[in-house]
């Protein structure tokens, strides 16, 4: 803190406002990007960021709300040095935390993204702006994520500069700060125009934003608001004018920079925008009241009610393929869960539908069907959220379909496409599977006490190899309420003849001591090697971890991703809180059978979690085995090739 | 497996000799440790399984083992040269004889070995690079199958040697991955093929030196350095450091069961560094004294962290938790493509240990030779490559395997 207050002082004003400003919205690009930052477009801002600067950090100091500043905090570093290499470029307008970084590398980003937090605390809502902003950016933080964030357009720069818009479509607002409450009518014109304008661009671009990373539908992220900030007198908003000189003008960059955002995530506690994603969205589901405060931003539904209603409108939503609209029920229903399922019947339904296509007349088949695929992948979003390696299938999709020549006529173009689909889902996950198999079964003795936590296919492919090779080992099939996925994968290893126990969660610790390995699935490996998973999988990785037994993650290579998340919070799914609230079979207990009436009760049944790489001794990918640290190598040096 | 004396080297060696008499093969007149076989079919195992070949190699190069050892040690130096005679020429007249290649690179390699000064994977790359010299192949796929196959029959000579497997593929990976098989010539490939062969041969010759010279700002006047072990790099390392007139006093441990530290004290003794010899388990008691921790590695895996003599876990943990750092010497040829688990997660290499007792029959005895330090005991590592956190280790190896 120090180093950088005395940086302030010391620099240039000009230089300072800027940097102090961006908060991180250009910083990360700098990573894929080569010249990725651009010149605020006019340095008439400054003199508001000026003002507010010196007002703005203090405050951060004080923030009571931990959650803004635990998760901003933490990335920052990182961002920090990154954005140091593309520090140079800044205008004047708006680099001051370039500047500020360029002294202490200590990120001003935080202070910064808090700086917009207390900006908006004048509005009552201000809490909660602060939380999701912040959690917004932890989680889209890494390499790139910041464009994410960027992307969904925040509602409430608009309102003051109404022409900015107009002119500034092209730039992504750096903040995703929902400011609903306050909507007014001008604003929410503004914010009309924006999004007119910002489906124009995608078009033009043939990649939407939203689409492309695929986590994100184009109805249900707000399309992209982009309002620049030309107004440098609008002190009073502060906020906008940060949130707006961040993204500066960057024509250039644009394009590709949207290749590399990571999926948007919709944040279900901005009203607006889910009433707007609502109004689209194809599946009506209904929102489940008493949600946990900490996890508001994540979508949560009534089960059992889209089904029905889904079913009779099949007739009537032409533009879905009946091949997406059958796995997305399918997934709606939780018939395909698991992370390689989803990804190959998604991509499969892909295939299909892209067999069916015809590019309407008038139309460009490489523009048309990435916009087909978008509206697919946001279908699928509504009724499941996407996981991060079904994101990153989209995303190698997108762009083989980007890549294809324009001289290949629509049939060829097809059968690349579809047999493209099929090289990622033989190469990337079947393929990758044997490999890691073999590379796993090297990590197995005899004598060897195997422990494994819900149902992981790849690790039930080990277990299974390392038994056929003939090693004598035992194996701890550990699981836990609701789903109860242990049981299937207890019930194929004991028919095969292994030798098996069986214990929930609660009794982890207990047989821990008798375990030698620990050979955990994930749903996705991120760029800091925290393993994003099922529920439950860090308190295992822990317990073991404290046990010195060594924990194996087995995951395929398609699954990693850039991003960087600190915690589980920012990025989750909900499941349903019925499911915990009931006990299937016991009727005795019935203590929470009417608890949707509670006020006062709320539910969390979260499906995934996050664990630190400290707890983690091992990656098994398709490259080989490698430590955590290893994976934004394995990022860095493939994931261009494969998924890009 | 009982041993009177650690001159079992020697007695070994006897024995050997004795049966290549037999055999009647002129070359096996070798006195290097694990002497090349004399018939093919042992040539492609180790000699004796039960105890590493890559210790017996070290123990005959490095072992302080009585004075008369050293004396017959230096003997066998000196007959070196004679014995390098006939074998070099056999190797000359190989393009001659087309059987016995796998036969011949093992020969090539321990007549590298020998040289105490070369470190097994430069002579592994050598002997590679003969076999490329040596080929009667005529299109580059044979010859980059010929090559696998003699680095395959040197890998599994001797598979408790990390450096030796490492070197191997390091170098098949040198050699064939580039744009060389793109030569439509196969004649300008295959000298093309030799050119880099010699050039990796050079760059690996000249790490220890590039080691020494990064490794130097670390050292700072008035340092103590606790080393384990003895390693050419570190002692390379002190070495340039002495040169360079930095005053520092060493600490070496004995280095238990082959006494490689009373070696190294001996050479660094010549250096005029003062040294202080401690027994092993005096590691914790020394430690606060103690400003930094030197070892070298005979492996360094995936992890980051290193394979290396018994004994350096237990510094590297007493050091981790002192609040001192720990610095690795290693050249980039002893990274390999491992990453043990936990200690018995590797192939052990096994070495006779000498209590200068008879232990009952009863008694089990730990022989394995090393252990393995975890990544998060260890500070930084010095190679070729720089000086890099164990993290990168996976990096490098990422880039130059995959």
């Amino acid at each position: 803190m120090d180093a950088r207050r005395v940086s302030r002082t010391v620099i240039d004003p000009k230089v300072r406002q800027v940097g102090f400003f961006t908060p991180n919205a250009e910083a990360p690009p700098g990573r894929t990007q080569s010249g990725p930052v651009i010149p605020a477009p006019s340095l008439s801002e400054s003199p508001a960021s000026n003002s507010l600067y010196p007002v703005m950090i203090p405050p951060s100091r004080h923030l009571s709300d931990t959650v803004a500043i635990r998760t901003a905090a933490v990335p920052v570093p990182d961002s920090a040095l990154r954005r140091k290499e593309s520090v140079d470029v800044p205008v004047g307008s708006y680099n001051p935390s370039e500047s500020l970084l360029g002294t202490s590398p200590v990120s001003a980003s935080p202070s910064s993204r808090v700086g917009d937090g207390l900006e908006f605390s004048d509005e009552s809502s201000a809490r909660w702006y602060r939380r999701s902003g912040s959690g917004k950016m932890a989680s889209s933080l890494p390499g790139g994520g910041f464009e994410s964030a960027a992307l969904k357009t925040p509602v409430e720069v608009p309102e003051k500069s109404g022409e900015a818009v107009a002119e500034s479509q092209k730039e992504l607002p750096a903040n995703a700060e929902p400011l609903k409450s306050k909507t007014t009518k001008a604003e929410r014109r503004a914010l009309q125009e924006a999004q007119r304008a910002a489906k124009a661009a995608a078009k033009g671009e043939g990649k939407k934003p939203a689409a492309v990373t695929g986590g994100g539908t184009p109805g249900k992220t707000a399309k992209p608001a982009k309002q620049s900030v030309q107004k440098k007198d609008t002190p009073q908003v502060p906020a906008s004018v940060a949130a707006s000189d961040k993204k500066g003008g960057d024509r250039p960059p644009d394009k590709e920079r949207k290749k590399d955002v990571p999926p948007p995530r919709m944040q279900f506690d901005d009203k607006s925008r889910v009433e707007k994603a609502k109004r689209r969205a194809v599946v009506n589901q209904i929102e489940a009241k008493n949600r946990v405060e900490l996890f508001r931003h994540l979508p949560q539904y009534e089960r059992g009610t889209q089904l029905p209603d889904l079913e009779s409108k099949i007739f009537q939503l032409d533009p879905m393929h009946p091949a997406i609209y059958k796995v997305g029920l399918k997934y709606l229903a939780g018939e395909i869960s698991g992370g390689n399922a989803r990804c190959i019947a998604m991509l499969q339904a892909f295939q299909e539908a892209i067999r069916d296509y015809s590019t309407p007349p008038e139309k460009v088949l490489v523009r048309d069907l990435t916009a087909k695929v978008s509206s697919y992948v946001s279908f699928f979003t509504q009724c499941r959220p996407l996981s991060i390696s079904m994101g990153n299938a989209v995303r190698f999709l997108k762009s083989r379909i980007a890549k294809l020549p324009l001289s290949l006529s629509e049939s060829e173009a097809k059968s690349t496409l579809c047999s493209e689909i099929d090289r990622f889902i033989n190469e990337k996950i079947i393929l990758a599977d044997k490999v890691i198999v073999r590379h796993a079964s090297t990590k197995v003795r005899d004598g060897d006490v195997l422990l494994t936590y819900g149902s992981s296919c790849v690790v039930e492919m080990i277990l299974l190899y390392a038994h056929d090779l003939g090693k004598k080992f035992r194996v701890v099939v550990v699981d836990s309420r609701p789903k109860l996925e242990g049981q299937a994968l207890l019930h194929r290893l004991v028919a095969k003849g292994l030798s098996c126990t069986y214990t929930h969660i609660n009794a982890v610790s207990y047989i821990m001591h008798e375990v030698t390995r620990v050979f955990l699935g994930a749903a996705s490996v991120l760029a800091n090697g925290t393993v994003y998973s099922r529920v439950g999988t860090a308190c295992v990785a822990m317990v073991a971890h404290a046990f010195c037994v060594p924990v194996l993650i087995c995951c395929e290579a398609y699954k990693f991703h850039e991003r960087v998340q600190l915690d589980s919070i920012c990025s989750n799914e909900l499941g349903d809180p019925h499911a915990i609230a009931k006990v299937p079979g016991r009727t005795d207990v019935n203590y929470l059978d009417n608890w949707a009436n509670k006020e006062n009760l709320q539910l969390l049944n979260l499906m995934y979690d996050a664990t630190p790489s400290d707890y983690i001794s091992m990656i098994v990918t398709d490259y080989g085995m490698i430590p955590p640290t290893s994976v934004p190598v394995i990022v860095r040096e493939y994931g261009r090739e494969h998924l890009w | 497996m009982w041993w009177g004396s650690a001159s079992f080297i020697l007695d070994k060696q006897d024995e050997e000799r004795n049966a290549a008499v037999l055999a009647s093969k002129p070359e096996s007149l070798n006195l290097s440790p694990p002497p090349p076989s004399s018939s093919m079919a042992d040539a492609l195992q180790s000699p004796n399984p039960k105890i590493s070949a890559y210790y017996q190699t070290r123990a005959a190069h490095h072992g302080v083992v009585t004075s008369d050892w050293l004396a017959q040690a230096q003997a066998a130096v000196g007959r070196n040269p004679d014995e390098q005679g006939p074998i070099t020429a056999e190797v000359e007249a190989k393009p001659g004889s087309n059987s016995g290649k796998p036969f011949s690179v093992i020969e090539e390699f321990n007549s590298w070995r020998k040289q105490p000064d070369l470190a097994e994977a430069v002579a592994a790359i050598r002997a590679l690079a003969s076999v490329i010299r040596s080929s009667e192949a005529t299109t580059m796929m044979e010859l980059e199958i010929e090559l696998k196959k003699a680095s395959e029959s040197l890998k599994s000579w001797d598979t408790t040697s990390i450096s030796l497997t490492a070197g191997c593929d390091l170098f098949i990976r040198y050699v064939t991955r580039t744009s060389a098989l793109e030569y439509e010539d196969f004649n300008s490939a295959k000298s093309r093929l030799i050119e880099r062969a010699e050039k990796f041969g050079e760059i690996s010759m000249k790490a220890r030196r590039i080691i020494a010279v990064l490794s130097q700002d670390f050292i700072f006047d008035g340092c103590t350095i606790l080393v384990h072990g003895f390693s050419r790099v570190v002692l390379e390392v002190l070495k340039t450091a002495a040169q360079s007139n930095k005053l520092f006093r060493v600490f070496c441990t004995e280095g238990r069961p082959d006494r490689t530290g009373l070696r190294l004290s001996n050479e660094l003794a010549k250096l005029d560094v003062p040294v202080k010899l401690l027994i092993d388990s005096a590691a914790a008691y020394t430690m606060d004294e103690v400003d930094m921790v030197f070892v070298g590695a005979d492996g360094v895996v995936e992890s980051g962290g290193i394979i290396n003599m018994m004994g350096t876990f237990q510094i590297a943990l007493v050091a981790h938790s002192m609040n001192k750092p720990v610095y690795v010497a290693a050249e980039s040829y002893k990274f390999a493509r491992l990453y043990p688990l936990d200690q018995k997660d590797m192939a052990p290499a096994l070495r006779p240990i000498d209590f200068g007792v008879p232990i009952p029959s009863k008694v089990e005895v730990e022989k394995s030779a090393r252990d393995y330090t975890p990544p998060q005991y260890l500070t930084l590592l010095f190679t070729d490559l720089g000086v890099l956190t164990p993290s990168v280790v996976s990096d490098e190896l990422i880039q130059l395997y995959l």
